[in-house]
């Protein structure tokens, strides 16, 4: 039986016929969030609330997503339970036969609010951690108190007999409390665990000197994973997510460019990744002015990198083309200032030497820069000259 | 109260059931099954839509077994065992309770 990770596709799993049809809908419903964390995969540059979809546009969407023959919507932010009205999306999109995921912070959800979303059809909470430890938590987060309350609400999503995925990025800065963490997610009777090493893009990306891992510490925690693996058994499902920057090949990003993801922003901007808009010469659709079928069939920005044509040496020639479909173009592009190039975590880059120097210098630093915060503006304001 | 949820293991008599947010669906656009999980898609072959369908909290593995042996006139005893090392995988991904 295939088994397809709706978020990050990996292989050829979905099958060929995906590109007609996508699997699985990221939608950001807002970018607005109580946590700053300095790994953010939201643009540096952040929507704001006045710009944000309406509640009929968002509805919309979600009977859009079901007829395009969209399986999962993932309702993501920001924080998407700061959107009062995320009760009548998730309503319509359970209606509509979506599988719904919410993915929360869980520091602003109450028992009440889960206990109707619950009700309206929700089917799954993803829970995300900065770490168990509190003040390093508070540390990353930039919030006061934020670990109590995801606990609670883990409770509640177990008394209501709700599934329960716990999501840690892992970094420099809580990698060391790895096997902690993983006690947390079996203590809190979760059935998931997402291990995910930071993917560094937007905020990460600005941030990655002081996130960075080490090789040797990537290397102990993939040990630290595989042993709790076997001993959960049954109990707790993996997904590990390495660092591509210590990797020889390159992740086959979103399981290949418009094959079975779509993303949209919180005013409406349809894109075949959330780091895509960083890429320069892309046309990107509003679900206010187009049909999400018809941007995700003939939108401009979904062709553009889809299948393999685009490709140039020594991506075209290489038998791996259509497995990792060349990597990630976003990275190609914020690396090596051409998104047509092999991923640089690719060993045939020319770049990979210098992509592997940068994550190798950075982690061994003693003295990392402070971070740049997450929130609006954040970017500008806070970053160093460069 | 504990929180913590324990391995199911599957044997002739247990008597599998899919849990309320595990969802087998079929795709009428492609033309084929599907279990929704959570941040999951699996796409079940033929045999094992059989098997999923059967699982009702209610139906024994071994009585499972039997209705394929009889439908697909194969050996009981590979069916059962076949059945049994299927619907354990599918309990370690959290897809079958029993």
């Amino acid at each position: 039986m295939n088994e397809i990770a709706p978020l990050e596709q990996f292989g050829d799993a979905a099958g060929a016929s995906c590109a007609r049809a996508p699997i699985g809908l990221l939608a950001e419903l807002t970018h607005r969030c109580p946590l700053q964390c300095p790994y953010c995969s939201n643009p540096l540059e952040l929507d704001r609330v006045n710009q944000e979809l309406t509640t009929a546009e968002w509805q919309d969407v979600m009977r859009q997503a079901a007829d395009l023959g969209i399986l999962q919507i993932h309702l993501s932010g920001g924080e998407p339970t700061l959107r009062r009205d995320l009760e009548d999306i998730v309503e319509v999109a359970a209606k509509a036969g979506l599988y719904t995921n919410l993915i929360t912070a869980g520091v602003t959800l109450t028992r009440d609010r889960l206990k109707k979303l619950k009700e309206l059809g929700l089917d799954h909470v993803q829970l995300s951690i900065q770490d168990v430890d509190p003040t390093n938590a508070e540390k990353i987060s930039a919030y006061k108190n934020g670990l109590d309350k995801k606990r609670e609400l883990g409770k509640w999503v177990r008394e209501f007999d709700m599934p329960l995925t716990i999501n840690a990025p892992i970094h420099r800065l809580n990698i060391e409390n790895l096997p902690n963490i993983i006690d947390f997610a079996v203590e809190m009777g979760a059935g998931r665990i997402e291990v995910a090493n930071i993917q560094y893009y937007a905020w990460a990306l600005k941030n990655r000197a002081s996130l960075m891992p080490t090789r040797a510490q990537v290397l102990k925690s993939a040990e630290i994973v595989e042993e709790a693996k076997e001993r959960l058994k049954g109990i707790l499902v993996f997904d590990f997510v390495v660092p591509d920057y210590y990797a020889k090949t390159p992740k086959p990003c979103m399981g290949g460019w418009g094959k079975g993801i779509i993303n949209i922003t919180p005013q409406g901007r349809v894109l075949p990744c959330h780091a895509s808009e960083q890429i320069p010469g892309l046309e990107f659709d509003n679900v206010k002015t187009r049909r999400l079928a018809d941007i995700w069939l003939n939108g401009q920005a979904f062709n553009k990198y889809r299948g393999t044509s685009w490709m140039k040496e020594p991506c075209r020639s290489c038998p791996k083309a259509e497995f990792d479909y060349g990597g990630c173009r976003c990275q190609a592009m914020a690396f090596t200032g051409d998104a047509t190039n092999t991923d640089p975590a690719c060993k045939f880059s020319p770049h990979h030497a210098a992509f592997v120097a940068a994550a190798e210098q950075e982690s061994a630093s003693p003295n990392p820069p402070a971070f740049v915060y997450r929130r609006m503006g954040g970017a500008k304001a806070d970053a160093p000259a460069e | 109260m504990s929180l913590q949820r324990t391995r199911t293991i599957i044997d002739a008599a247990s008597k599998p059931g899919l849990p309320a947010h595990i969802k087998l669906r079929h795709d009428p656009g492609r033309g084929r099954w599907h279990v929704l999980a959570p941040e999951r898609v699996f796409e079940p072959d033929e045999i094992a839509v059989e098997i999923l369908k059967r699982c009702d909290g209610a139906t024994s593995v071994e009585s499972i077994a039997e209705m394929l042996a009889k439908e697909y006139n194969a050996p009981l005893a590979d069916i059962l065992a076949d059945t049994i090392s299927m619907l354990q995988e599918l309990a370690d991904k959290g897809v079958v309770k029993a």
